[in-house]
């Protein structure tokens, strides 16, 4: 972990949960089977700082969901088809509203991507993979999520989109922000190839933290949110004033700065409904980039 | 008593105009527009002498906050690049074909109008109550978010517009969401009519309920496409357009519907 995610000013400004619209869940806590070098919260095989969620706790949470009012759910870790529940959870979650899972695709069974069809197909609610590859091919891929996970991450899309499923492909900008285009065009045509020929595509900025401190340069002292930078800011762009996170440790801020003991909040929703101090490094880039993690319901107003 | 009520229009007057005779053969006696005057459609100036001339209330929707204040685009908060350069032709080419009178009425267009039927408090707004430009569409939104909604905007019937595909949901306590539709364009499943709906407000008085009932029906319209179609050629708009009005299946700003809404659809 970077000790610039760490370093606190003594006087920053911070956000209210205004309205606890998405509730995340840190399904996998920090396990993964890959170990990309721009993860943000350091996943691997070996990290055990964030442990599963049960299929019973996650029922729990989305109890206590229905009487806040959450508009929808979001499922993480790590690899959450890792989770040996991971079916079960969404099966359940789909009985409460919209449920999209952050996946890399590379894990599927198809057994559980048929099951998960069929149980969309009973809901009035959607189902929404949103899968994360680094790039068209896998020369660009591979050095950064390892090797093969290019291959076998287009052949997890290929089994979704068999399915029925129309996953929301991420991409890290791992390249030059001019090349988008060229970035865009080529995944475009590999996506077809294997059978995906209306591919949702989003670029995400890169978050300077975890391992992706370790990669490039970290954040630098200054790049910190001011009281200034705050007046004419629309607070609704940070995930931290519209969401929270159930992890095996309690409720947390928001899914990005796991790694710092102050995101634990409490122990139930209602609890988690506090200010938060927006300390940190990532939150700079929140800042700059908004709420790059969900899916779009709307944009500030101007007026 | 029946009102009707109109989603976004999107600049399709003719459309408007088939709703105004279609609602009122029905029995409505009122009218409402939920906003989005413009967009999309060709001559932006036509539609206001219909609103005008039949006594429609009209919601503030994104657009018209967007061109009342001469802001750049639209305020749905695209961020595909392609969604995005179709958004910005229709924003530019309706900002510069509506007058500035027009442009000064949308500026001052309420973000809610409330009214009460037989008991039942009735809110009418743009995307949601407490956001304008919020896409609240059936498969993406929970109903205790529903309900949480309908809780802080005190309200029983909320009726809404912006995502371009109607439906409803009973909420807890008898209250219901429902979402209107649109004039403006077809909606994504390859037929060319368009929607609105018709509310029956009814008092029985019976069994001593304090609350009166109502049904509601969504409309399917149909009005003249092609020639929607032809004056949209003659205005140079883009060839997707054209093809959504001719065929039913939406082409651009595809990015903000959830799989389920999408995968129906043909792009
Ligand atoms: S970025 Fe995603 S796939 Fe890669 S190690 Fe982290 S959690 Fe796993
Ligand atoms: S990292 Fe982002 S979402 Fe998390 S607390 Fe900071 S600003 Fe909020
Ligand atoms: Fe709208």
């Amino acid at each position: 972990m970077s000790t610039a995610a760490q370093t606190q000013s003594p006087n920053c400004p911070t956000v209210p949960l205004s309205s606890l619209d998405e509730l995340w869940f840190q399904v996998a806590g920090t396990r993964c089977n890959l170990e990309c070098s721009h993860c943000f919260i350091s996943c691997s095989p070996h990290n055990d700082k964030f442990g599963y969620l049960s299929l019973k706790t996650v029922r729990r949470y989305l109890d206590e969901s229905v009487e806040q009012g959450v508009r929808e759910y979001y499922f993480t870790g790590g690899e959450p088809f890792l989770n040996k529940e991971m079916v079960s959870i969404l099966e359940a979650a789909l009985e409460y509203g919209p449920a999209t899972v952050l996946t890399n695709a590379t894990v599927f069974k198809r057994e559980w991507i048929e099951r998960l069809r069929a149980a969309e197909d009973a809901s009035t609610f959607c189902l929404e993979f949103r899968v994360s590859i680094d790039g068209p091919n896998s020369e660009t891929n591979d050095p950064i999520r390892g090797e093969g996970t290019f291959e076998r991450a287009v052949r997890g899309v290929g089994m979704l989109v068999e399915e029925g499923f129309l996953p929301i492909i991420t991409m890290t900008r791992v390249w030059d922000d001019g090349d988008d285009q060229r970035v865009l065009a080529e995944f475009r045509s590999i996506l077809a190839e294997h059978g995906y020929t209306r591919p949702r595509l989003k670029i995400l900025p890169r978050l300077k933290i975890g391992a992706e401190a370790e990669r490039t340069e970290g954040y630098g002292q200054f790049e910190r949110i001011t009281h200034e930078m705050m007046e004419d800011f629309d607070v609704s762009d940070l995930v931290c004033n519209h969401s929270r996170v159930v992890t095996d440790k309690g409720v947390a801020v928001c899914p990005i700065l796991l790694d710092t003991p102050a995101a634990i909040l409490s122990e139930t929703l209602a609890d988690s409904k506090r200010d938060f101090p927006l300390a940190y490094g990532a939150c700079f880039t929140c800042y700059q980039f908004g709420a790059i993690c969900t899916n779009p319901t709307s944009k500030p107003m101007e007026k | 008593m029946k009102i009707g009520f109109f989603g976004g229009i999107y600049n399709n007057y003719l459309a408007l105009e088939a709703a105004i005779t279609d609602a009122t053969a029905r029995g409505a006696e009122r009218l409402y527009c939920l906003g989005d005057l413009g967009a999309f459609g060709p001559h932006p100036d036509r539609v206001f002498p219909l609103l005008d001339e039949h006594n429609i209330s009209c919601v503030q929707g994104n657009y018209d906050n967007s061109i009342g204040n001469d802001l750049q685009d639209c305020q749905c908060g695209y961020t595909d690049p392609r969604d995005n350069e179709f958004a910005q032709i229709s924003y530019e080419y309706t900002y510069e074909n509506t007058s500035q009178a027009n442009r000064d009425w949308m500026r001052q267009l309420p973000p809610e109008i409330r009214f009460e039927v037989y008991g039942t408090r009735v809110l009418l707004c743009h995307g949601s109550p407490r956001k304008t430009n919020e896409f609240l569409w059936e498969s993406a939104t929970s109903t205790h978010f529903l309900n949480r909604l309908a809780d802080e905007a005190e309200a029983d019937l909320i009726l809404g517009t912006h995502t371009g595909i109607h439906w409803q949901r009973e909420l807890s306590g008898g209250r219901r969401f429902v979402n209107v539709g649109v004039l403006g364009r077809p909606e994504n499943d390859g037929a060319t009519n368009v929607w609105y709906t018709l509310i029956d407000f009814d008092w029985s008085g019976q069994g001593g309920t304090e609350l009166g009932e109502y049904s509601v029906e969504f409309v399917p319209l149909a009005y003249d496409h092609e020639r929607l179609a032809r004056e949209m050629r003659d205005e140079n708009l883009p060839d997707e357009f054209v093809e959504t009005v001719l065929t039913g299946w939406w082409t651009t700003c595809l990015e903000v519907l959830p799989g389920k809404e999408r995968r129906t659809g043909r792009f």
